[in-house]
């Protein structure tokens, strides 16, 4: 392999000449490293790779990746993933947005993208804030969230974003944190793999309007005890020296917290993670309480036929069964006479 | 005009000799469910095939199914058949089909004074007649005396015409409109295997159904040749008219919108994406170039009307041709993703079917008061080429000619057609699509000094490179480039530049259509009247009839909206009057007066029906009076 090596690119290639604007210390530069590693990894090639995405902090992502870019219009970035997927399907089409664009005022684009299954990858940076328009409260930020728009504390209950996915029909939904550098990575590539719609909620913090609202599962002292790192074949488990785990309660159909070694609980009480399952994926995401963890990775991956393939193959049917459709054939069809 | 049928033979003189005339119109008026839409269609299908000039008028409700036998369920097809050039669907029928009392109440005031009534007194009770809102019988109490009434029992003759085929009574009077369709068929000397092939086709699946409905066809024919309906049964035919020589075809504007697209996307050299969201009277696109996936278009049924320009704006960035259609109000919804495409100079058609407004307003009703919306209708400065067809067959031209400046000048394209265009029937010459000029787009693949804002200094149009090109790698988006590079620029002289570049761009198209022709008449004159999009038929009609009156009158029809002809202007001053008839608030009238200053008057309607004759030949007279 090594003869091939001065061929290949790195992560700087993925980059742009351009200036990045987002504001110090913001979570996107780490994501825009991760994403750029990842092609890298992937020796993706710019002239097949597009980024699409709508308005927000998160959709000026295009202009930094040396790729095909569409800075498309407020929450519409999937309608522009689509039509482009359908014009190309050969293309390699990842859509940017965020927890505004993509769950408020795109919400319903989101929604159908995912319950058509287009072939794309799709990164929702959740910071639980519009950052651009300067810090009013999002669908994602929780009960009380004090802003410019709401000095009261927001009333409204907040979505959980994996859960609309897995709601819409999603078939790919993985979590992962904005400075994971690691395990991003990892969660791209598997996105990446999959034949379909994937869907990536990156926790990202917004260090001027919404800073540290994820500190208490991000920081590195604190994530061990809160993050528990989903892994299909493997125990759902975490702590640090992974002791708790996620048990089925059987008589409620719930998750419960347990710890190995107490009241009897062995490893194997402890669920198996199956990412083909929806009904763990759901509860997966949907896990409260104090106790419970924030659960990243591959949640749910259950391939399905795509729609761009879908149209694909209708198109090629009807091109066999007329191979010889012209514009004169069309022109005449149905009934006609002739004027002397 | 038509002849009036009061001066012709009656049946009594010679059945069997049909009396000629020049031209006829007949309105089939029923309620929704009564199938009136197919009469006319298989109607106007019969009579396009005998080489009659036609056009048409479908007026329907907007409710699928109204409640049976109210006045705002009744659905109405007119249709104007001729020996002669036949331009609109006709100011007054000179035959009314009522299949029941509430048809008869909506429609019969249209009726020409004299003119021939045939009513199914089948349908006639005291329950009907209420539920029409009639406080005594209309055949009993004079109501009908002006008119030669044909009663005809025609929902007894049907059952018994299909009696024979065991059908549920329900499904035998459902071929009512078949009868009617025979009898009127024989009526006006139409051939009837039209009808039968068609039905034959429709009810493939069904024998019981199609033996029934070709039945009934017959029985009503048979009806009308032996019937002794002495003095007041018509029997006349229509000849062929004077066309020019070559192979016709009925078309709608839908399908030859359709088919216009289709031709214009061959011509590029590109593949179709069209993404659309179902809306009336627009969706009958999305149905045609449905069905036309073997030409490579591809159909995308969106989530909502901006998901669906969204689509047709990502493929074009993807190089497909982007196409996108809706009326009114959903036109309104895709204003935003209309300056994207401006902003970023993609290539992209967009159809309004124009109905009635605003709001949801009149769904099956004509109007043309999109223009506004279609020239001015955006945030910021935001200038798109508009171009309007005039007659169902023109839509394919101008689908054509939308193409062509699209991808030429890698700009977003209105067409305006409406609700009356698209459903109207009309025979067309086919065109010969080898004599059609292509205009092959050619993608930018060098990359040597690539920039996505590198212009071509005659057009201003910015290169297409697409996805899937290596070295050509580029982001665009709605916020303000660089003129030279293409970068986010905020610099305030750049936006100066790229908000002139974009309107000279488009403003520049004026050097690349055809000048504006007189349509009619002479160039210079007393009065002018200028007409665009679907008035083209009454304005002509009326102008050609005031002209052989001795009025000097000219016409002028625009189908360049924006930019206008460069010598539009020039004409204009040419004449003393000029005069603007629109089926909108005066919205043309108004680009004319910016555009000119000129005196332009405003003749207006709105009231969901196409331009009398009569009117305009009215108004033309008192202008010049």
């Amino acid at each position: 392999m090594n003869e091939l090596s001065p061929q290949k690119l790195t992560a700087k290639d993925y980059a742009t000449d351009q200036e990045v604007r987002w504001c110090p210390g913001c979570g996107d530069y780490a994501i825009l490293k991760s994403v750029q590693k990842t092609l890298a990894d992937l020796e993706a090639d710019p002239a097949n790779t597009v980024f699409v995405s709508g308005i927000g902090c998160s959709s000026r992502f295009p202009y930094y990746m040396a790729t095909y870019g569409f800075h498309t219009i407020h929450g519409r970035a999937p309608a522009f993933a689509t039509g482009i997927k359908l014009a190309n399907p050969d293309l390699d089409v990842w859509m940017v947005t965020g927890d505004g664009d993509g769950l408020s005022i795109g919400g319903n684009h989101l929604l159908h993208v995912l319950r058509r299954n287009v072939d794309i990858q799709i990164l929702l940076f959740n910071n639980e804030i519009y950052g651009l328009t300067k810090g009013q409260y999002s669908p994602t930020s929780r009960p009380g969230t004090r802003s410019p728009s709401s000095p009261g504390g927001s009333i409204e209950r907040n979505l959980n974003p994996c859960n609309f996915a897995l709601a819409a029909g999603a078939r790919f939904v993985a979590r992962t944190v904005d400075t994971d550098q690691k395990h991003m990575p990892e969660i791209l590539k598997r996105a990446h793999g999959h034949r379909g719609a994937s869907f990536v909620e990156i926790y990202q913090n917004c260090i001027v309007f919404n800073d540290g609202v994820f500190a208490d599962f991000t920081d590195k002292k604190a994530a061990p005890e809160r993050q528990l790192r989903a892994e299909h074949g493997h125990r759902l488990v975490f702590g640090p020296n992974n002791e708790k785990g996620l048990r089925l309660n059987r008589d409620k159909v719930a998750i419960e917290i347990v710890t190995i070694g107490e009241n009897g609980i062995t490893e194997d009480d402890i669920l198996v993670h199956d990412e083909t399952d929806a009904l763990l994926a759901q509860m997966l995401v949907t896990l409260d309480g104090p106790d419970a963890p924030v659960v990243v990775g591959v949640i749910y991956c259950n391939q399905a036929d795509t729609y761009d393939a879908g149209v694909a193959r209708q198109v090629a049917k009807a091109k066999i069964a007329k191979p010889n459709a012209d514009m004169k054939e069309l022109l005449f069809a149905g009934s006609t006479w002739t004027v002397d | 005009m038509a002849t009036n049928l009061a001066q012709k033979p009656t049946a009594s003189a010679d059945k069997h000799v049909p009396a000629s005339l020049e031209s006829v119109v007949i309105r089939f008026a029923g309620d929704s469910g009564d199938g009136m839409q197919l009469t006319g269609t298989q109607f106007t299908h019969s009579t396009a095939l005998m080489g009659t000039d036609l056009a048409t008028f479908p007026d329907f409700p907007a409710e699928i199914r109204a409640p049976t036998g109210t006045t705002f369920g009744v659905s109405a097809y007119q249709i104007n058949f001729g020996a002669r050039r036949v331009l609109t669907a006709g100011d007054q029928p000179d035959v009314l089909v009522a299949m029941n009392p509430a048809a008869l109440k909506t429609n019969l005031e249209a009726l020409k004074p004299g003119g021939t009534l045939v009513v199914d007194i089948g349908s006639f009770n005291s329950r009907t007649l209420a539920k029409a809102g009639y406080t005594s019988d209309p055949l009993e109490d004079g109501t009908i005396a002006p008119y030669q009434v044909i009663r005809l029992d025609i929902t007894r003759m049907t059952l018994e015409s299909v009696k024979e085929f065991g059908l549920s009574n329900k499904d035998a009077i459902r071929c009512k409109n078949m009868w009617t369709l025979g009898l009127m068929l024989w009526m006006y000397g139409r051939q009837r295997q039209s009808v039968v092939d068609w039905l034959k086709g429709k009810f493939a699946k069904s024998q019981q159904l199609a033996d029934a409905n070709i039945a009934a066809v017959n029985a009503g024919h048979a009806f009308g040749e032996t019937a002794e309906l002495a003095g007041d049964m018509s029997h006349s035919t229509v000849g062929r008219a004077e066309v020019a020589p070559g192979v016709y075809r009925t078309i709608t504007g839908a399908e030859s919108l359709a088919l216009g697209l289709v031709a214009g996307s061959k011509l590029a050299g590109l593949d179709i994406m069209f993404g659309s969201y179902p809306i009336t009277p627009a969706s009958t696109l999305l149905h045609q170039l449905a069905r036309l996936k073997e030409h490579g278009v591809v159909t995308f049924q969106a989530e909502d009307e901006i998901a669906a320009i969204c689509s047709a704006i990502g493929a074009s960035f993807a190089g497909s041709l982007g196409v996108t259609s809706s009326s009114g109000p959903g036109i309104a919804l895709k204003g935003e993703a209309m300056g994207l495409a401006i902003s970023t100079e993609l290539p992209l058609v967009i159809v309004n079917s124009q109905r009635g407004g605003p709001s949801t307003g009149l769904p099956t009703k004509t109007e043309q008061s999109d223009l506004y919306q279609a020239i001015y209708g955006r945030n910021g400065d935001a200038p798109l080429p508009v171009i309007a067809s005039a007659t169902p067959g023109d839509c394919f031209e101008v689908a054509i000619e939308a193409v062509r400046i699209a991808t030429k000048y890698m700009t977003p394209v209105i067409l305006l057609t409406d609700g009356y265009l698209a459903n109207a029937a009309e025979p067309w010459p086919v065109p010969d699509f080898d004599s059609l000029k292509p205009f092959p787009v050619q993608f930018h693949t060098n990359p040597e000094n690539f920039s996505p804002s590198s212009r071509d200094a005659k057009t201003l149009a910015r290169n297409w490179a697409i996805p899937g090109t290596p070295g050509t790698e580029h982001r665009i988006g709605g916020i303000e480039k660089d003129f030279n590079t293409g970068n986010i620029s905020y610099a305030s002289d750049n936006h100066q530049l790229m908000t002139d570049t974009r309107w000279n761009k488009v403003l520049g198209i004026a050097d690349d259509i055809p000048l504006q022709e007189i349509t009619q008449g002479d160039a210079t004159g007393d009065l002018v009247v200028v007409g665009w999009g679907s008035t083209f038929g009454p304005i002509y009609r009326a102008v050609e009839q005031s002209r052989a009156k001795g009025l000097n009158v000219s016409q002028i029809h625009v189908r360049y909206m924006w930019p206008l002809p460069k010598n539009l202007g020039e004409l204009l001053k040419g004449f003393k009057q000029v005069l603007v008839p629109e089926m909108n608030k005066g919205q043309f009238a108004t680009v004319l007066r910016d555009n000119y200053l000129v005196d332009a008057v405003r003749l207006n309607q709105v009231n969901g029906q196409p331009f009398k004759v009569s009117r305009l030949n009215q108004v033309i007279a008192e202008m010049l009076a």
